[in-house]
Parts: structure tokens; sequence; C-alpha cells
């Protein structure tokens, strides 16, 4: 294969990168400024992890801790999470599951690349000129009134808005009109079904979001007092419109997740995928239902008591089509031939993690229970087991399962196990902890805590150092896998999906020759005809 | 790969239908999240509509609803022109195609032409949002209702001045004669966008303009 003509080096010099329209070189555009930013989140919460360690002011201010809070939030969930995996790997792999040359806009995909880094530049002006200290949420009145740098912050948030809708776009035209010939729905494999559902909630949700932050960026230059109570305004109604777009996003992060942890299951067991069918239909039912659940976000935000009882009810409606993906996802492994690669440690993990993320959202979605335990640590580690045990899990699990095929290198295997075992021991150190401290009633986003609340506090600073550990040892077998990393072979897992039968990496237009016309499922392996 | 292809068809697609279809399919979608953009705005003025309804009632006698009725049938007319000028440009038409552009773009700018007069008077007596109000009303909280109308037409004017862009930038390539039978898409994706402005406004109009 060496030697060999592929996207990587079919064109040479920055100019052929920043111009291209090859969706795999965008994909990789993406992960790179994905990674950045989730290295930078990542900083900031160390940095805040470390204040923590002691009940009264370790090195940071008031105002600085709040600031980087809000970074530490806004950065990882406007500039890492909601692209992440769409616009990286999705870019990356949604033509090629498809068998299309590229996605049906290049240009536009294009555009929604550069115009992500002019949003990421207005985020990072915030952070130099005069940092943001309102939370991720920009919740008014606070954000009408600080003097920090919002509107640079909610610009750059606005524009990223754009990107994520122009991505949505693209993704659903090219899955409508561009799969290959015999490529019916329900022949699509399960990481385009999520991608194509995460897709829809882009384009509806996303600009209800544009439009808050516009009100939100007229409130502070005209005060034009839309929610203000002194001039007549609702607060609540900002939280209205920003949960809007905020919860269904919160399903834009999860389900490209559990695409991609379909994708790896299937392989690493080597058997169809079980409840197919069912698996794709419930992607669109957590989609469709995203958007009913705002409210409860909202309990004890003054809305009425009967729009809280029916989003309580809402609520736990998602946890059917959870429950079914995640049935289905251990069924699989039922009778499997399971390889225990890195790709499927991240699986089990993404597992473990999101059902007990999915449990405590639960929790909280029931009325009692969340007037108790709104604004503690409990909500901080109920969604960063969703977020960072679910999505970031996933994330590292497709990494690592589509590292070969996008790079053409091999990674070490058992440095990869190493960081894993960091990366999970972390993980739930810092965050298993986060529960019982806010069951004891330990509230979110403090500065300075009541003394028996140290040792928790200690121990989940301790864990953020072994996570960021487990970060650098990958950091560290992905570079010497990108500079002396062994040639992957075309399909160095034996999977049956169709971005394996191309080369490693791919050439410029992902298939060689002709494909034939495509006549058996996703997940086809010769155990299923015993 | 692109041997057999006609001139307009793009590298990744098979053929021209498939790149029309999806170009249209496309431009459905962004009609759809451009709704959505202007759905939180309805909201909002629902929302105070019914927390204030008599003031609605009292600020909006403020509004002329001459000059947004005729702004309303400029634009429905200009609707129509659009829809023509795609309409001849399928029947390679190139002239009249043309020129109906150039009545949509003339109709436009009579929008914002009456769109400039209605702000300069509104600003002049003082009806404006926030602490900048200064008109007269039996309401304190008038300015709210100027808040919503100030946003909502700006915002819609805004999208008048894209599509007004846009219409040149389509007369200046139908010059060069760069569409025909074979190839419209540009111009039916624009026409999409100029009925969605055109939609909006049905729907500002009497929201703002016909209250009680």
């Amino acid at each position: 294969m060496a030697g060999a003509l592929n996207y990587i080096n079919a064109t040479k010099g920055l100019k052929s990168w920043i111009f291209t329209v090859d969706h795999k070189r965008i994909g990789i555009m993406y992960l790179a400024f994905v990674l950045l930013s989730f290295f930078l989140g990542g900083m900031f919460a160390l940095l805040l992890r470390f204040e923590l360690l002691t009940p009264s002011t370790l090195y940071l201010t008031a105002k600085q801790y709040n600031q980087v809070f809000t970074l530490h939030g806004a950065i990882m969930v406007f500039l890492f999470i909601v692209p992440s995996i769409p616009a990286s790997l999705g870019n990356f792999f949604l033509p090629i599951q498809l068998g299309a040359i590229d996605v049906a806009f290049p240009k536009l995909n294009l555009a929604s690349l550069w115009i992500y880094v002019l949003g990421a530049v207005f985020c990072f002006y915030s952070i130099v000129g005069g940092s943001i200290d309102t939370g991720w949420t920009f919740y008014t009145p606070y954000s009408s009134s600080t003097d920090t740098s919002v509107i640079p912050m909610v610009l750059g948030v606005f524009i990223l808005g754009f990107s994520s809708i122009l991505t949505g776009i693209n993704f659903i035209v090219t899955v409508h009109k561009m799969r290959a010939p015999g490529l019916t729905w329900f022949k699509m494999p399960l990481f385009i079904w999520a991608l194509y559902s995460t897709a829809i909630i882009q384009v509806l949700a996303t600009p209800v979001l544009a439009i808050t932050l516009l009100l939100l960026a007229l409130e502070r230059t005209i005060g034009i007092g839309i929610f203000d109570p002194a001039l007549g305004g609702d607060p609540v109604l900002f939280q209205h419109f920003f949960w809007f777009y905020s919860h269904p996003a919160v399903y834009i992060m999860i389900l490209p997740a559990m695409g991609v942890i379909s994708e790896v299951v299937a392989t690493f067991c080597k058997k169809k995928l079980f409840g197919y069918e069912l698996m794709a239909y419930s992607s669109l039912a957590i989609a469709f239902i995203s958007f009913l659940v705002w409210g409860h976000h909202l309990y004890v935000s003054g809305q009425s008591p009967y729009a809280t009882m029916l989003f309580s009810l809402l609520t736990f409606l998602v946890g059917i089509p959870s429950g079914i993906k995640v049935f289905n996802w251990i069924a699989t492994m039922y009778k499997g031939t399971i390889d225990l690669k890195s790709p499927f440690l991240y699986f089990l993990s993404f597992i473990f993690l999101f059902t007990i993320g999915g449990f405590t959202g639960v929790v909280l979605g029931s009325l009692s229970l969340d007037i108790h335990l709104h604004d503690t640590y409990f909500v901080v580690a109920h969604f960063h087991y969703v977020m960072m045990g679910g999505t970031v899990m996933a994330f590292l699990a497709g990494l690592h399962y589509w590292w070969p095929k996008m790079f053409g290198k091999m990674y070490s295997e058992l440095a990869a196990r190493i960081a894993f075992v960091f990366v999970f021991v972390g993980f739930n150190l810092v965050f298993f902890i986060q529960f019982i401290m806010g069951s004891k009633g330990m509230p979110r986003r403090y500065y300075n805590y009541l003394p028996e609340f140290q040792p928790y506090h200690v121990l989940s600073t301790l864990g953020s150092w072994v996570l960021a550990v487990g970060f650098f040892i990958m950091l560290g077998y992905f570079i010497h896998s990108l500079m002396k990393g062994k040639t992957a072979p075309e399909n160095p897992w034996g999977s049956s999906a169709l971005e394996w039968k191309t080369a490693s990496p791919p050439t410029t237009f992902n298939f060689d020759k002709n494909l034939d016309y495509i006549d058996h499922g996703p997940y086809d392996y010769p155990e299923e005809n015993k | 790969m692109s041997g057999s292809k006609l001139g307009n068809v793009a590298h990744h697609f098979e053929n021209a239908y498939q790149q029309f279809s999806s170009a249209k399919l496309g431009m459905w979608l962004f009609i759809v999240q451009e709704i959505l953009f202007f759905s939180a705005l309805f909201v909002a003025y629902a929302v105070y509509r019914g927390m204030h309804p008599e003031m609605f009632v009292d600020a909006h006698h403020h509004l002329s609803w001459k000059m947004g009725g005729i702004n309303t049938l400029v634009l429905i007319f200009s609707s129509f022109t659009m829809a023509m000028s795609i309409r001849t440009a399928q029947l390679n038409q190139r002239l009249q195609s043309f020129w109906y552009l150039g009545t949509t773009l003339f109709c436009a700018c009579i929008f914002m032409v009456i769109k400039f007069f209605e702000y300069a008077e509104k600003i002049h007596h003082g009806y404006l949002p926030s602490v900048w109000f200064s008109g007269e009303g039996i309401y304190e909280t008038m300015h709210i209702f100027f808040g919503i109308y100030f946003t909502m037409t700006g915002l819609h004017g805004l999208h008048v001045l894209v599509g007004m862009g846009l219409i040149i930038w389509l007369m200046l390539e139908t010059r060069k004669g760069k569409y025909n039978s074979e190839y419209f898409t540009p111009v039916e994706m624009v026409g999409l966008y100029w009925h969605l402005v055109d939609l909006i406004w049905i729907f500002l109009f009497p929201l703002l303009y016909l209250i009680g």
C-alpha cells in the first residue's frame, strides 16, 4: 500500500487543505480543531478542580473562578461536544458508509468548517478580552448586566450555530440523495441513522438558540427589555428559549455517540446488531421526544405546576428508546465472538457509564427529588456521566476504531489499554464522588464550600489528574502512530461494514471501482447463517 | 469520472436530476430553519400580547395599516413576478426572465423605501424600544410592543436586503446566459427563499398592524 495515492497525499500544500472540498480532509481538520478545543476546555477543568482542593480560596478570585467554569462549559459544549462526532467522524464516514463520493454540498461543508473557526475566534476573543462569567447557559438577568465580555462569546456561539445548521442540512440531504445503488434506508448502518436523527435536531433546534442569543445581545446593547422584568419583560422566557435549543442539543451530543457504539459493538462481536430496526426507530424517537422535555430544566424557575408535571412525564419517556438501545447493545454481545480491543473497552465503559448517567437522569426528572437535587453536584455528576461517560467514551471508541482507516496507521494496543484504565478510573473518581456530594447538599458553581465536603473534593480533584494522565498517554501513542505507526491493512478489525472495503486511508473519491449493488444489511457476519 | 456528464453537474453527483433534487431538499431544510429562527419571536409576541392585551391594541394604532397594507400587496406581487422569472427561465426565455427579476427587485426596493418612511416616522415620534421610548401613550409598557415590532420587522427587512442581493446576482448571471431549461437551480432556490420572505411578512402584517 505504501506510496499509493490517497486523500492525504493526493495534493500537496497548505492551500490544498484550506480550500479542499473533500469531506475526509474537512473531517480531519474538524477533528484537529475539536481536539484542540477539548484540550483547552480540559485545561480549564483542571484549573477549577485545583481551586476546589480547599474549602477556602486557593489561588483564584471568586470572579476568576466563575470565569473558569463558564469557559470550561462554553468551550466543551459549543466548541467540542456539539461538533465532536458529527463534524469529525461523521464528515469522514457518512459519505463512505453511503458509498458516495462526497456529501451533497461539499462547498457548504467547507464553509461550515471555516464558519466554525470564525465562531471559535470570537469565543477565544471573549477569553482574552475580559472572560465571560455567566455560566455556559447565559441566564438573564445576570448575563445582561455583568461587565465581562458576554457579547463576543454569544456572537461566537451564534456563528457556531450556523456551522452546526449547515452541517445538519448537508447530512440530511446526503442521506436522502447520495446513497449507493441498493442501499435502502434499512440497509444503512446505525451510525448513519444516528447522524440523520442528529441532523434533524440541528436544523430544527439551533435557529431558536440563534434568535435567543440575538435577543440577548440586543438586551445588552440597546436594552430591548424583552427579558428584563423592570421593563415589563420576563427572564424565564429566556430560559424557555434557551432550553428549547439546549435540551435537544443534549441529544445532538449523545445520538451520534450511540451510532458509533452500534458500529463498534457489531464489529467487535462479529455479529448482526440485535434489533436493528428498533435501533433506527429509537434514534428517531429520541430526536422527536427531545423537543418536548425542555421544561425539566425549569422545575424551580416558577413555571406552572401543571407544565412541570407534564414535562416530568415526557422526560421519563426518553428512558424508553434509550433503554431499548442499551438492551440491544447488551443483547448483541450475547453469543458474539467478542474481541476485547481498545474500541470495545470504550464501548463497555460507555454502556456502564451511560446507564448510570441515564438512570440519574430519571432521578432528576422526577419532581420531588429534583427540588432537593437541583443545582447540586448531583446534576453536575449526572450530565458528566452522560456527556463525558457517554459521548466522550463513544468518541474515543470511534477514534480508536476508525483511526487505522483515517490515517492508514495502527497505534499501540498496549498503550491504548493502559490509557483506557487511566481514563476510566480517573473519570469515575472525579464524578462518582460528586453524586454523593450532591445528594448531601453541595451546591454546584460554588467557589468556597463547607469543610465537611473537603474529602470529596480532594478525591474528585485527584481523579482529574488521573484522567489527565490518561489523555496525555493517548496523545503520546496517537502521535507515535502518525510518525512511526505500522501501516494499517484495509480491514484490521474484520468488519463487514462498507467503509472497511476501501483502502486505508481511502482515495480521494473513496472507492476506486464502482460499488456492487448493495443487497445485504450493514452487519452481515457469517455467524448469522448458522 | 465526469466525462459523460453535462457541464453543470458537479463531480460527486451522478446526474443533473440528483443535483437539482439535492439542492431543492437542502433549500427546503434551510427554509425550515428560517421559520424556526423567526418562531421564537412569534412566541415572544404571543407571550407579551397575552400579558398586555390592551396595550397591544392601543400601541398598534401608532402603526400605519395603509403603509403596511401597500407593502403586503407589493410583496405578494413580487412573489408572482419571482415565480414568473423561474417559469420563463425554464422555458429558455432569458430576456423575460431578466425583466421579471428586475420587477421583483423593484418591488423589493419599494418595500424597503416604504419601510424606511415608517421607521423614520416612529423614530421621529419616539415610538422606540425600551429606554428610548418617548412617545405618547396611556400604557407604560408600550415600549415592549415597539421592541417586538422593531426586532421582527428589522430581521425581516434584513432578509429582504439579502434577497435583493441574491436577485441582483441572478440578474447578472441571467444576462450572461447561465440559466436555461436544463439548468435553472439557482433561480428556483432564490425563488423559494423569496416566497419565504414574503410569507413571513404575510404573518407579520396582521399580527402587528391589524390587532383588535
